[in-house]
C-alpha cells in the first residue's frame, strides 16, 4: 500500500477546434496532482485550471468512469488507455506517473474515427457495423421459447460471454498500426457464432459486418496482436481467427 | 389535481392479462404513420425503441452519449431477477412480487410490481433468444445466484457484467431496427425541452451536442427513459453524464415528480479518496456473499488505523465488530442495501470509521474467513483431508479469484491495495433513485402522450430497490409494457397526421432553450459549473443523505435556494453555443439538479417517517431501525411544478392500497 | 456476393496472404533440402544432377510456376494491404510505444520488401545463369590418364567426353574439326551427322562456389546472404503462425504448438540456409 502523494506534471495535449480545422499539440503544466486521482480526474483538474484562467477546457469523452461504458478513449504516451493493461483510461491512476513526467495525450487516430474536437472522436462507424448484422433477428414478443429450452455447453457460453465483454471503446483500432477493427468485429461475430441462437444467421452476419467494416475505411489485420494486449477487456485474438473461419465458411457457401 | 393511477380491477394475478386484452390496438398498416420519440437508450429506452420499431412505428431515439450502447445500465454488475424457479427453491411470481413490495418497504404499487414479476420470466426468455450470454452451469442450463435481501436463488447473471450484457442485447435489437430504417438514432443529442400541443406531448427540442444546433423533433408520443438523478449528489455511482434534465423538463411542463426523497445508497462502494474525486465506484453486492463487514471494537484501534499506525490484519478477531452479523443474525451481511448502508454510517458516525479521508467514512469487507472456509473445502474436495494452513490459504485465494477475480483486480487498480491480503475498504454511496416522474399503470405521466420508463419513473421499487431488480424493471417497461400501453394511447392518433415542427409551440420551446443557453454563455461569472455541483453535492450528502432530520432538511432547502441564486449569478461557462461544449452541457444539467435537490429536501421533510432509503433520524426505534408510519404516509408523494420558486411546488398524494399483501414491519433479524 | 467477397474483402486478402505465404514456406523447405547438398563434400555431381532435375521435371516446373506466382501475389497483396492500412490512419501519433506488439509483426512490409529484393538478386545470381546464361559452364571432371591430366565432360548418361574433343559451337567445330560441338548450352552434337549424342550437366555447383569464393565480392556476397536470411527469419517468425491465424486456424490446444513450430521453422530454416555461403566462403577448400 502506497500512500497518495502529489506530483507535478507536464501535459502535451492534442487541441483541435473542430473536425474541419487543423489541430496541434499544446503544452500545459499541472501541479499538485494526487497520485490517487484517476487520469480523467487529472484532466478535470486541468480543465478547472483552464476555466479559471478563462481558457477553453480540453474536450474529452468519458461517462461511466468505471471501465465499462467504453466512452473514454485517449492515446497516452503512445499507448491506448495509457501505460497499464486491462483497464480503460478512466481506471488509469496517476500513481502510474512520476513527478516531473511529460505525458502525451492524443485522440484515437483512425480514418474511421474522425476527430470531432480535441480528444473527442466519432466512433459511430462501430454502431454501423453492429447495425449491419450484430444481432439475432428475434422480435420482442416475450413468446420465444423457454430460456432453458436449448442447453448451451458451458465452455461455449463462457467464450461467448468473453467475446461479448467488448465495450466498443476502439482501443483496438487506435493501437493497431493498421487501424484495423477486426478485434471488435471478431468479438461480435464470435459472440453469436458460439451460440445456437446466433448460428441461424451466421452466414449473412459475418459477410455483412465485414463488408460494413471495409466500407468504413478500417485497415486490415496483420496479426500483430497489439489489440489483444491493449484491449481493456482482454478480448482474445482467437475471436479474429473465429471470424476469419466464419467468413471463409460463409464465402464458400 | 386528482391522481388516477388507472390500476385495473380484478385479482392481482389477472389484472395485467385482462387489461392487456382490452387495450386498443393500432393496425400494422397505420403504424408507419405514427412517430414516437424515445429519449435515452438504456435498458428501458433501447428496449422500448427496438420493440416499437419492430411493431412498425417510426421511432426516433436520442442519447447524449456517442452511442446508444454507452447508457449507464451497462454498469450494473450483479444480475437480473426473474421468477423462473429453475433452482426449485420455492420461487414464484407471487414471491418475487412479495419480496419486491417488502424490499420497497411497502411504498410501491401492488399492481405495477405484480406485473413486473409476471413478465420477469419473459425477459430472460427474450434475452436468451437475442444471444445474451448468461452464466450457465455444466449441464448447459442457466445458473442463478442469490442476492441481497432474498432467500431464493432467482438472480440471472453474466459474471459481474450483467447490465452490460443485457444492455448490449437491447442495443443489438435497437441496432437491427436502425439498420432496417425503422428507428432513426440521434447520438450526441440532448433533449432540452418537451413540446406540448393542445396539452399533449408532441415533440421535443434537442441540442446536437457536436454542432450545437437546436433541433425540433415532433412525434405523436414521447417516451422518457433517461435514468435516475443520483448525480444530484455530485459523487455517486452514476455515470458522469447521467442527468435528470429530460425528466425535470417534463416536470416543468406539468408532469408530477414522485417520491424524490427515495434514494438508494449502495453499501459496497470504494470510499472517497480526495477532493478531486469525480465519481464513486461500486463493488458488486455479490461480494457480500463472501465478505464479512466489520470495524474495530475499540475506538483507539480505529484511530490508529486511520493514522496508519495499525493494519487491519493486526486487529485480533475478538477486537473486531462484525456489526451486521451482530445486529441482524438472520440475514447477517446479506441484509438489504438500505439497512447495510445505514449500519455503516452508524458505526462511522460513532467514530469507528477506518478510512483516512476527511470524514473517516469507511468500513472493512473482509474475505479472510471465506478464504479459510473455501480453502478447506477445496482441499477436501481434492482428497487432501489434512491440509496445511498455507495450502488452505492458497486454495481459498484461488477460489476467490475464480469467483471475483475481475472485481478484486478492479479494486486493486483503483486503491493500490491487495484485497486478497488485506480487507477491502468500503462505504455506502449514492447509487439509484427510486423516485422519479409519476406515472400511472400505463407508465404515462400526467402529460398525455408523455410516457416515462425505467429508473426515470417512480413506479416499482417503493422506498428501496432490491438488488437485481433495476435491470428487470427497465426491460419489463421497454419490452413488455410500453408497446401495449403506448399503442393504446396512439390508437386515437391514426388520423392526426404528421405533427408540424413549425407550430408556435415548437417555436416557443426552442426560444426557451436558446435563451437559457444564451444566459449561461453570457453570464460571465467567476466560478466553474463543477464548483456549484460539488457544493450542491455536499449539502445533499450531509443533509439529504443517509440520515435526515428536520433541522438539516430545513437548512438544506434554504441553502439550495441560495445556491441556485448564486449559480445563476456567478457561474462561468466558457466557449460558444455552436460547438461541442461540455461545460455548457454540464451547466444546463446542474441547473436542473439544483432545483430537484431542493425538491428532494422538501419531500424528505414532509415525509415524517422512515422507510427504505429514506431515514428520518426522528423516526427510529430503540435499536435504530426504521419506523414507518403507515397510518399517515402510505402514499406516493407527487409534486406539481408551480413556477421558478421550487418551494412553491404542491404535493399531491396517491394513496397506496395493499389488497393482496399484508403490510407488516420489515424485519431482517 | 459470396464469390466477390472472396476476392475483394479485407479478410479475403488475408486468406491469400496466408495461403501463398504458407506455400512459400513449403518451397523454402524444399529449396533448403536441395541446397544442403552443397555441404556434402565431393558432391558436385549429385548437386548438379539435382539442379538438372529441378529445371527439367514437368511436375517441378509446374510447382515452380506456382511458386513464382505465389511470390508475385504475396508481394502485390502485401502492397495492397499496406496501402489500405496506411490510408486507415491518415494522421499518425506524435508519440508511439511499440511495447504491445513484436518488432517483426510491425515490420512485415519492410521485411517482405527486403526479401523481395533479395529474391531478385538471388535469381539474377543463380537462376538466370542456370536458365539463360550462354556461358554457363558444364560440369567436367579431371582424371589422370597415364600420368597426364585430362578433363572430361560428365554426361547425363553417366558417360564421359573429353573436353578437348568438344567445340563450343558448330562454327568452331567445323574450323577445328572437332567431332562434337555443344548446342543449346548442354547438348552434345556430332558435327558430321548433326545428331545429338549426349548431354552435359550445367555446373551450378561451380557457379555457386565461384560466387561465394569470388576474390573481390565473395565476402560481401556471403555477408549479404547471411543478412538476408536474418531478414527472412524475422519475416517467418511472425508470418508462419500469422498465416494460421488468418485462415482461422486458432484453437487453445493447437495454437501453442503451431506457434512453437513456427518459431523453430523461422530460426532453423534461415540458419541452415545461411550456413551454406558461410561454409563455402570460409571452409570449403
Amino acid at each position: 500500500m502506497s500512500a497518495a502523494k502529489n506530483i507535478n506534471i507536464n501535459l502535451k495535449i492534442w487541441r483541435q477546434k473542430n473536425a474541419k480545422t487543423k489541430g496541434k499539440i499544446e503544452t500545459y503544466k499541472l501541479d499538485n496532482v494526487s497520485t490517487a486521482s484517476s487520469f480523467l480526474e487529472m484532466l478535470d483538474q486541468l480543465n478547472e485550471q483552464l476555466v479559471n484562467e478563462r481558457k477553453e477546457p480540453v474536450a474529452f469523452d468519458h461517462d461511466c468512469r468505471e471501465g465499462i461504458c467504453g466512452m473514454c478513449s485517449l492515446f497516452i504516451n503512445g499507448r491506448a488507455h495509457g501505460p497499464d493493461t486491462g483497464i480503460t483510461t478512466c481506471q488509469l491512476h496517476m500513481r502510474m506517473f512520476k513527478d516531473g513526467d511529460t505525458i502525451f495525450v492524443e485522440p484515437w487516430r483512425s480514418k474511421a474515427f474522425p476527430v470531432i474536437k480535441d480528444l473527442v472522436v466519432d466512433r459511430s462507424s462501430f454502431d454501423r457495423i453492429q447495425q449491419a448484422g450484430g444481432f439475432v433477428s428475434v422480435n420482442t414478443s416475450g413468446r420465444t421459447m423457454d430460456a432453458n429450452a436449448i442447453p448451451i455447453p458451458k465452455p461455449d457460453a463462457d467464450k461467448s460471454f468473453e467475446a461479448a465483454a467488448c465495450i466498443g471503446c476502439g482501443a483496438c483500432v487506435a493501437t493497431c498500426k493498421n487501424g484495423s477493427a477486426m478485434l471488435f468485429v471478431g468479438a461480435k461475430v464470435s459472440q453469436y457464432a458460439l451460440l445456437p441462437q446466433g448460428k441461424v444467421e451466421a452466414t449473412q452476419r459475418v459477410l455483412n459486418m465485414v463488408r460494413q467494416m471495409d466500407e468504413e475505411g478500417f485497415g486490415n489485420c496483420t496479426n500483430t496482436g497489439a489489440c489483444e494486449v491493449e484491449c481493456p477487456k482482454g478480448i482474445s485474438l482467437e475471436n479474429i481467427a473465429r471470424m476469419n473461419r466464419e467468413y471463409l465458411k460463409a464465402s464458400l457457401k | 389535481m386528482k391522481l388516477d393511477s388507472k390500476i385495473p380491477e380484478g385479482h392481482i394475478s389477472k389484472k395485467w392479462t385482462d387489461y392487456k386484452d382490452h387495450l386498443k390496438l393500432v393496425a400494422p398498416n397505420n403504424r408507419p404513420k405514427i412517430d414516437i420519440i424515445v429519449v435515452g437508450t438504456g435498458l428501458a429506452g433501447a428496449s422500448a425503441a427496438a420493440s416499437l420499431g419492430e411493431m412498425g412505428y417510426n421511432v426516433k431515439a436520442f442519447c447524449f452519449q456517442d452511442s446508444p450502447r454507452r447508457a449507464h445500465s451497462i454498469a450494473a454488475q450483479g444480475g437480473i431477477n426473474a421468477a423462473k424457479n429453475y433452482q426449485n427453491d420455492g420461487d414464484s411470481t407471487f414471491r418475487l412480487f412479495y419480496d419486491t413490495i417488502k424490499g420497497g418497504d411497502y411504498r410501491a404499487r401492488e399492481a405495477n410490481v405484480h406485473r413486473l414479476a409476471e413478465v420477469s420470466g419473459n425477459i430472460i426468455d427474450q434475452c436468451v433468444a437475442q444471444g445474451v450470454p448468461f452464466a450457465r452451469d455444466y449441464g448447459g442450463l442457466l445458473d442463478n445466484r442469490s442476492f441481497g435481501g432474498t432467500q431464493v436463488q432467482r438472480t440471472f447473471y453474466a459474471a459481474g457484467q450483467t447490465g452490460q450484457q443485457l444492455l448490449l442485447g437491447a442495443y443489438s435489437a435497437l441496432s437491427r431496427q436502425i439498420g432496417l430504417g425503422r428507428v432513426q438514432q440521434f447520438n450526441r443529442h440532448e433533449m432540452l425541452d418537451l413540446v406540448k400541443v393542445d396539452g399533449k406531448a408532441r415533440g421535443i427540442i434537442a441540442r446536437n451536442l457536436v454542432t450545437g444546433e437546436i433541433e425540433r423533433h415532433s412525434a405523436h408520443a414521447v417516451i422518457i427513459a433517461s435514468g435516475g438523478y443520483g448525480n444530484v449528489y455530485f459523487l455517486s455511482t452514476n455515470a458522469m453524464g447521467s442527468n435528470v434534465t429530460a425528466g425535470w423538463k417534463i416536470h416543468k411542463q406539468g408532469a408530477l415528480f414522485a417520491n424524490p426523497c427515495y434514494v438508494q445508497i449502495h453499501p459496497t462502494c470504494i470510499p472517497v479518496h480526495g477532493t478531486n474525486q469525480s465519481k464513486l465506484t461500486l463493488m458488486s453486492e455479490s461480494l457480500r456473499n463472501s465478505g464479512r463487514i466489520w470495524v474495530p471494537k475499540k475506538k483507539e484501534d480505529a484511530e490508529a488505523i486511520r493514522a496508519g499506525k495499525l493494519k487491519p490484519t493486526q486487529i485480533a478477531e475478538e477486537d473486531r465488530d462484525y456489526y451486521l452479523e451482530r445486529r441482524y443474525p438472520a440475514f447477517g451481511n446479506l441484509v438489504p442495501r438500505d439497512v447495510a448502508s445505514r449500519a455503516a454510517k452508524e458505526r462511522c458516525d460513532a467514530g469507528y470509521g477506518i478510512e483516512a479521508n476527511d470524514t473517516n467514512e469507511g468500513v472493512y469487507l473482509d474475505f479472510s474467513t471465506e478464504i479459510q472456509n473455501k480453502g478447506k473445502q477445496a482441499a477436501y474436495a481434492a482428497g487432501n483431508h489434512n491440509p496445511s494452513a498455507e495450502e488452505i490459504t492458497k486454495l481459498g485465494k484461488a477460489w476467490l479469484e475464480e469467483k471475483y477475480g475481475n472485481l478484486f483486480t478492479m479494486y486493486q487498480k483503483i486503491t493500490d491495495e491487495n484485497p486478497y491480503e488485506t480487507p477491502m475498504k468500503i462505504y455506502p454511496a449514492v447509487h439509484y433513485t427510486m423516485g422519479g416522474v409519476w406515472v400511472d399503470y400505463n407508465l404515462q405521466s400526467t402529460i398525455p402522450g408523455c410516457f416515462v420508463a425505467g429508473e426515470a419513473n417512480f413506479s416499482d421499487h417503493g422506498a428501496n430497490r432490491l438488488g437485481a431488480s433495476a435491470l428487470m424493471q427497465g426491460l419489463a417497461d421497454g419490452y413488455f409494457v410500453l408497446p401495449y400501453t403506448v399503442s393504446d394511447y396512439l390508437a386515437d392518433d391514426i388520423r392526426t397526421g404528421k405533427i408540424s415542427t413549425d407550430l408556435p409551440e415548437f417555436v416557443e420551446a426552442e426560444n426557451r432553450v436558446k435563451s437559457t443557453i444564451d444566459k449561461f454563455l453570457n453570464n460571465n461569472g467567476t466560478k466553474s459549473v463543477d464548483y456549484f455541483h460539488k457544493k450542491l453535492g455536499l449539502i445533499m450528502w450531509n443533509k439529504v443523505g443517509m440520515g435526515r432530520n428536520e433541522k438539516g432538511l430545513t437548512e438544506a432547502i434554504s441553502e439550495i435556494a441560495a445556491l441556485k441564486e448564486e449559480f445563476y449569478k456567478d457561474v462561468y461557462v466558457p466557449g460558444s453555443a455552436d460547438e461541442l461544449n461540455p461545460e455548457l452541457e454540464k451547466a444546463i444539467r446542474v441547473a436542473d439538479f439544483i432545483e430537484l435537490g431542493q425538491l428532494m429536501a422538501m419531500d424528505a421533510l414532509q415525509r415524517k417517517e422512515s422507510c427504505g432509503g429514506h431515514f428520518r433520524e426522528e423516526y427510529q426505534d430503540a435499536e435504530g431501525e426504521t419506523l414507518r408510519d403507515d397510518e399517515n404516509f402510505k402514499f406516493v408523494g407527487a409534486w406539481e411544478y408551480k413556477g421558478d420558486d421550487i418551494s412553491k411546488e404542491e404535493l399531491h398524494k396517491e394513496e397506496l392500497k395493499y389488497e393482496f399483501i399484508k403490510i407488516a414491519a420489515r424485519n431482517y433479524k | 456476393m459470396a464469390k466477390s467477397a472472396l476476392l475483394k474483402s479485407s479478410i479475403a486478402k488475408k486468406y491469400w496472404m496466408a495461403f501463398t505465404g504458407l506455400f512459400l514456406c513449403l518451397f523454402l523447405a524444399g529449396h533448403l533440402a536441395g541446397n544442403l547438398q552443397l555441404l556434402v563434400p565431393n558432391n558436385a555431381l549429385n548437386f548438379n544432377k539435382y539442379a538438372l532435375f529441378m529445371t527439367t521435371n514437368p511436375a517441378v516446373k509446374i510447382l515452380s510456376y506456382v511458386t513464382y506466382l505465389s511470390i508475385i501475389f504475396h508481394a502485390i497483396d502485401g502492397i495492397m494491404l499496406t496501402i489500405q492500412n496506411k490510408k486507415a490512419r491518415p494522421i499518425g501519433y506524435a508519440k508511439t510505444d511499440g511495447s504491445s506488439s513484436s518488432f517483426a509483426s510491425r515490420n512485415m512490409a519492410v521485411l517482405g520488401t527486403l526479401i523481395l529484393v533479395f529474391i531478385v538478386t538471388h535469381m539474377v545470381n543463380f537462376w538466370a545463369k542456370m536458365h539463360f546464361d550462354q556461358n554457363m559452364p558444364l560440369q567436367t571432371i579431371t582424371v589422370e590418364v597415364m600420368g597426364q591430366k585430362q578433363e572430361l565432360y560428365m554426361m547425363t548418361n553417366d558417360g564421359y567426353m573429353a573436353t578437348a574433343q568438344v567445340a563450343k559451337t558448330k562454327e568452331e567445330a567445323t574450323k577445328t574439326g572437332a567431332q562434337v560441338y555443344i548446342k543449346n548450352r548442354t547438348e552434345f552434337y556430332n558435327t558430321q551427322a548433326d545428331v545429338k549424342v549426349g548431354e552435359g550437366y550445367k555446373d551450378l555447383y561451380k557457379i555457386t562456389v565461384a560466387f561465394f569464393k569470388h576474390p573481390k565480392y565473395g565476402l560481401i556476397a556471403t555477408i549479404l546472404y547471411v543478412v538476408a536470411m536474418g531478414v527472412l527469419a524475422f519475416h517467418l517468425l511472425h508470418g508462419f503462425q500469422s498465416a494460421f491465424q488468418s485462415m482461422g486456424l486458432n484453437s487453445s490446444s493447437w495454437t501453442p504448438k503451431i506457434k512453437l513450430f513456427g518459431k523453430l521453422f523461422a530460426i532453423i530454416v534461415p540458419i541452415l540456409f545461411a550456413i551454406i555461403p558461410l561454409y563455402i566462403h570460409f571452409i570449403l577448400k
